[in-house]
């Protein structure tokens, strides 16, 4: 057994209303910066799988992703492996 | 007949719930979410709070709780659910009720009164309301958009889905699509609002006209029995 890391990043579905984004973008002119536009928020989650090989780690990830991290009706998501943490 | 409220790990309304089953003649029993035994109850509510802090996405979590397999084969076997405001979105991610609840299109957290439209008087939630009623109910929450894809809430809409619907003169707190507040399941035996009945049922709170919601509850199920 190893342990993989992947990067789950969920977003709002193109179309579904994203009033954080929406906000972000209004509170930029309180920075005296112009020109920036399709401002949206989403989640960034980091997770590590035990398990035998990296296509049995990301089954366990896509699965997580897309029964609870995400939730399909409102966002989308990507599993990736987690190359350099934020932190 | 037996009212059973669950409580969650940060739930603030089931005492309220409790009292408003109470207030329309039901037995009431509150159920730990942790035990997957409904007691018996004939009406399962989820209530309104914050249920495992609201992390992830309001309601996300919940759904795990063990109690929630004995709601869904509750409510697979006809068996009645009301889920208000937090419940609602229990409700939705457990996807026991359709469509999802997103922040408010103001960004702001929502306390205050609404005025509800109620679409149909043949269901067991809302038997008791007299036709032409508008009732007024106060709303608090931070996730209660309602969305739905275009198509599907045409469906869900032409099926008489669509129970409650935010009203003039206050209108539609939340920015919800089609003023949508409370919606039916197919089957018609679970329903979900964001606004609290529970919250309005003697005058002294402002308002009492949540309790005719759990009237029709408690009335149907006497009548089911005699």
């Amino acid at each position: 057994m190893s342990a993989y890391r992947f990067v789950v990043s969920v977003m709002p579905r193109a179309g579904i209303l994203d009033p954080q984004g929406r906000a972000v973008e209004g509170g930029l002119g309180h920075l005296d910066v112009s020109g920036v536009h399709d401002v949206r928020v989403g989640r960034r989650v980091e997770l590590a799988v035990d398990a035998a090989d990296a296509g049995a780690a990301r089954a366990v990830a896509e699965r997580l992703a897309a029964e609870l991290l995400a939730n399909p009706l409102i966002e989308a998501w990507r599993v990736e492996p987690l190359e350099e943490p934020v932190v | 007949m037996k009212v059973g409220v669950i409580v969650f790990p940060g739930s603030n309304c089931d005492r309220d719930a409790l009292h408003a089953a109470r207030l329309a003649g039901a037995e009431a029993v509150a159920l730990w979410h942790e035990r997957p035994d409904l007691q018996g109850a004939e009406l399962v509510i989820l209530p309104g709070g914050f249920a495992h802090g609201d992390y992830l996405r309001a309601g996300a979590l919940a759904r795990f709780s063990p109690v929630m397999a004995a709601v869904r084969e509750h409510a697979e076997q006809g068996g009645l659910v009301l889920g208000i405001c937090n419940g609602f979105q229990v409700l939705t991610e457990a996807r026991l009720l359709p469509g999802a609840l997103l922040r408010n299109a103001s960004l702001r957290f929502e306390h205050r009164w609404v005025r509800l439209a109620v679409t149909r008087h043949d269901t067991p939630f809302s038997a008791a309301i007299p036709a032409g009623t508008m009732l007024r109910l106060p709303v608090a929450h931070g996730e209660g958009c309602y969305v739905l894809p275009d198509p599907e809430l045409d469906a869900l809409e032409a099926r008489g889905r669509v129970l409650f619907r935010y009203a003039l003169p206050e209108g539609n707190p939340n920015g919800s699509l089609r003023d949508v507040a409370g919606v039916l399941s197919e089957n018609g035996r679970v329903c979900g609002l964001m606004p609290h009945p529970e919250r309005a049922v003697e005058p002294l709170l402002g308002s009492d006209d949540g309790l005719l919601l759990f009237r029709s509850l408690v009335a149907g199920a006497a009548r089911m029995a005699a």
